[in-house]
């Protein structure tokens, strides 16, 4: 009744093409946008931003890159955690060596080197796919961590081996550094994930998202139908890897404020992967819905003990949370394989027929 | 009429309910407790946690709290791992933290350049930073009775002593196995300096996270056959480096761990092969303190207990006591100093710059031998407090030495170099201690 179309019509082939060619679709996520850029840093305290929304967003823009790789292009990758490190110490070797660049500068750059490195680390998904190249890109997790470890100059011979943000202004309001406030750093944050997001959409729907799936599809048919797979792979690995780089940056610079390596443990490629293909492989909406899944759930499992003033251990929540999460994780998985993406896609099909389906 | 009556009841409890709430706040300190009693650091993580509550618990039931403020805490599990740790830590601070003890150098990392911005006191008893021992770059962190670069040195100077005098020591071949982090890598530069003005041999050797698997690095020992060992472990890594140690035969009481590496969980494992190990400290271990004597009386035998009863007394159940009652004891400084109001982290911050604590006051707390007294000033926040080493005899940890000083002429130039370079990272200034009262 409210979610129908009937009596839009499309006049020309811009409007038919439209990324919401409904204008319910279109009024309700305008609003979304609006709402997330005004009301948490107006509203929500200092513990939510920096707790929730802050990782919530920047996960959300890794969960992107990552999956128009393996949900787009069909190649597995485990080097996600990688790929964000050398977003992280691009970074910051960058804005040390030219304190006076802007700091979103600093974040395209670091994507830059993010991509040149993950161009590097594809070229093995011409020769091997599936769990093969899941090992591939594996070795590329573990090389790239070993390699900012080892190597001291990444870090500037910090005695620690940590790397530490350094403050750092756009337009005069400090971005990074301790006194950058937290809904300063959130409306940054969501700022790129917005202009990253609108990108991905559109790549996505144009004549290289279509080549990235007709490789995922069948491989040897896209090659004869024209699709070159060296070129499309590689393109994959390098946009996605700029993605990750960027919130690799921005993980150390808008988030943690400083990080050592152990930040990008293989366990980092594993929650991104995670929050893919619980969204939904192959949907950018799912990329945020998989993050906010997995961002939200154990923080909300942690607070619930407290808000109904159950008294108990530490150490016992810890683990109920951890199997509640997992039975969770099970749960959504057999109830909608295709992730919460293919559920929202469901609802919005039924609402179409509301009141009255046939 | 009525809806009148309860319109007033309402408006007053309005107003008085946040005075109720007031006086409440008044008798209490706040102090979160960012733990880990699950994971691969619990080993590590569960007896200095249940130490420090246990000494909290004392000071409540027994004095009824540090000059009449009450102790509140709360813990918070953070599996050693930095992002829980910050989650914790923004959870808890709104709770008008005073102070926060972070447990792990790689949170504490986290909390320095936050601690002056949130006004909280960041106590990284021990371990943390090392540059931030200069006060006056870092007025928010406190790492005393001692750091890793003092620890290092002060290793350094005992395994000399054993060796005959420090000229002894050229030419002689130590090791350093750390941990990969930035808690293991801390000792290093201390480490290559004193390598050089002693000229002894060192090699180091870095084992990844979580630490269980350790072949290659104990291969190249048997290789390099080092005369001494020194290792900066945490959790899971210590009981597995002990027990390669034991496989390949190594003499034991040459192999020395930092005081992260030298608890109960670390050596049993290993059964007797163990025998001999030895560890740094800063405190003594066992329980046979009058401290001890009171956490059982006022603790325990009320069932009020962390732990259990017969695991007290373990090296890491002794740091937490100690954690404790520094922390208890800077809060009780700047009570004395501000008394009969409601403390805030300012305050604290100045009862923990100006902690004198001397050996009668140790003797007060039914500490005297337990620990070294400290003495912690505007320009340094560590105090340098000599090291204890003690060693493992199959059964119990004993100590073997007398207070081994630090090497202060090497560490603090070391320490006052670092904290320019890290103070400029965070664009800090040099505070002037002369101003300060």
């Amino acid at each position: 009744m409210i979610y129908r179309e009937a009596g839009q019509f499309k006049t020309s082939y811009g409007a038919d093409q439209a990324i919401f060619p409904i204008v319910q679709d279109r009024v309700l996520v305008t609003l979304g946008i609006l709402a997330a850029f005004l009301v948490p840093p107006l509203v929500a305290d200092e513990y939510w931003l920096q707790a929730v929304l802050i990782p919530l967003v920047i996960y959300a823009l890794a969960a992107l890159g990552l999956n128009l790789l393996t949900g787009y292009a069909g190649q597995v990758s485990l080097g996600t955690g990688g790929f964000m490190a050398v977003g992280a110490y691009a970074a910051f070797k960058v804005t040390t060596a030219f304190p006076g660049l802007s700091i979103l500068a600093v974040f395209v750059l670091a994507g830059l080197m993010a991509a040149a490195v993950g161009l590097v680390f594809g070229i093995p998904s011409l020769r091997i796919k599936g769990f093969y190249l899941a090992v591939a890109t594996l070795a590329a997790q573990f090389f790239l961590i070993w390699l900012f470890n080892k190597v001291a100059w990444f870090t500037n011979y910090a005695s620690s081996g940590t790397i530490t943000a350094p403050p750092r202004t756009v337009f005069g309001v400090m971005v990074t550094g301790p006194l950058a406030t937290a809904p300063v750093r959130y409306v940054v944050a969501l700022g790129v994930l917005a202009v990253f997001a609108l990108i991905a959409k559109n790549l996505v729907r144009g004549r290289m998202g279509r080549s990235w799936m007709a490789i995922r599809d069948r491989d040897i048919a896209a090659e004869i139908i024209g699709v070159r797979p060296l070129r499309t792979k590689l393109l994959a690995f390098g946009v996605s890897s700029f993605y990750c780089g960027v919130a690799g940056a921005e993980y150390v610079f808008l988030y943690l404020g400083s990080a050592e390596t152990l930040a990008f443990d293989i366990g980092l490629s594993f929650l991104v992967l995670f929050m893919v293909i619980i969204g939904g492989l192959g949907s950018i909406l799912g990329s945020f819905l998989g993050a906010a899944f997995i961002v939200l759930v154990p923080i909300f499992l942690t607070n619930v003990p407290h808000t109904l003033g159950l008294a108990m251990g530490v150490a016992l929540q810890k683990q109920i949370e951890l199997m509640v999460f997992g039975a969770l994780i099970i749960f959504f998985l057999i109830v909608e394989p295709h992730g919460l993406a293919r559920l929202w896609q469901i609802t919005k099909e039924k609402l179409r027929l509301w009141p009255f389906p046939y | 009429m009525r809806t009148r009556v309860l319109l007033g009841l309402a408006i007053l409890a309005l107003l008085l309910g946040p005075l109720a709430l007031a006086g409440f706040a008044q008798t209490n300190a706040f102090i979160p407790l960012l733990v880990y009693r699950t994971g691969p650091y619990a080993p590590s993580g569960i007896p200095i946690a249940n130490g420090f509550v246990d000494y909290f618990t004392l000071i409540n039931e027994r004095d009824g709290g540090i000059n009449g403020i009450k102790v509140a805490w709360e813990e918070c599990e953070t599996q050693y791992d930095t992002k829980q740790g910050v989650e914790c830590y923004e959870r808890l601070k709104g709770k008008s933290a005073l102070l926060v003890n972070p447990y792990s150098t790689g949170i504490t990392y986290q909390l320095i350049p936050k601690a002056p911005v949130d006004k909280v006191v960041v106590f990284s008893m021990g371990y943390g930073m090392s540059a931030a021992s200069d006060g006056r770059w870092f007025p928010w962190v406190f790492n005393f009775p001692t750091n890793y670069w003092s620890q290092a040195s002060a290793v350094v100077r005992y395994i000399s002593q054993q060796e005959g005098g420090l000229e002894k020591l050229k030419g002689k071949k130590i090791a350093h196995i750390y941990h990969n982090s930035p808690y293991g890598k801390e000792a290093n530069s201390t480490l290559e300096d004193l390598a050089k003005k002693y000229q002894f041999e060192l090699t180091l050797l870095a084992v990844d996270h979580p630490g269980q698997e350790q072949k290659s690095t104990w291969l190249q020992i048997r290789r390099l056959n080092p005369d001494w060992i020194f290792m900066s472990g945490w959790g899971v890594m210590n009981q597995v480096a002990v027990k390669e140690a034991a496989a390949i035969g190594f003499k034991m009481d040459h192999f020395i761990g930092n005081w992260w590496s030298a608890s109960d969980a670390d050596v049993t494992p290993a059964g007797e092969a163990a025998k001999g190990y030895k560890g740094a400290t800063f405190h003594a271990p066992g329980i046979g303190y009058k401290v001890h004597t009171e956490v059982i009386k006022h603790v325990y035998d009320k069932g009020k207990g962390a732990g259990k009863k017969e695991e007290m007394g373990s090296p890491l159940y002794n740091r937490g006591i100690v954690n404790a009652m520094l922390a208890a004891e800077a809060i009780r400084t700047a009570a004395v100093k501000y008394p009969k109001q409601a403390l805030n982290a300012e305050q604290v911050r100045w009862g923990f710059e100006n902690l004198n604590l001397t050996d009668k006051r140790l003797d007060e707390l039914g500490m005297k031998g337990f620990t070294h007294p400290v003495k912690v000033s505007c320009e340094d926040h560590e105090g340098g407090g000599p090291v204890l080493i003690q060693q493992w005899d199959g059964k119990k940890w004993s100590v073997v030495s007398d207070w081994v000083p630090v090497m202060h002429e090497v560490v603090r130039p070391k320490i006052e170099a670092a904290a320019v370079e890290e103070g400029k990272k965070l664009g800090y200034t040099q505070r002037d201690c002369s101003k300060e009262k």
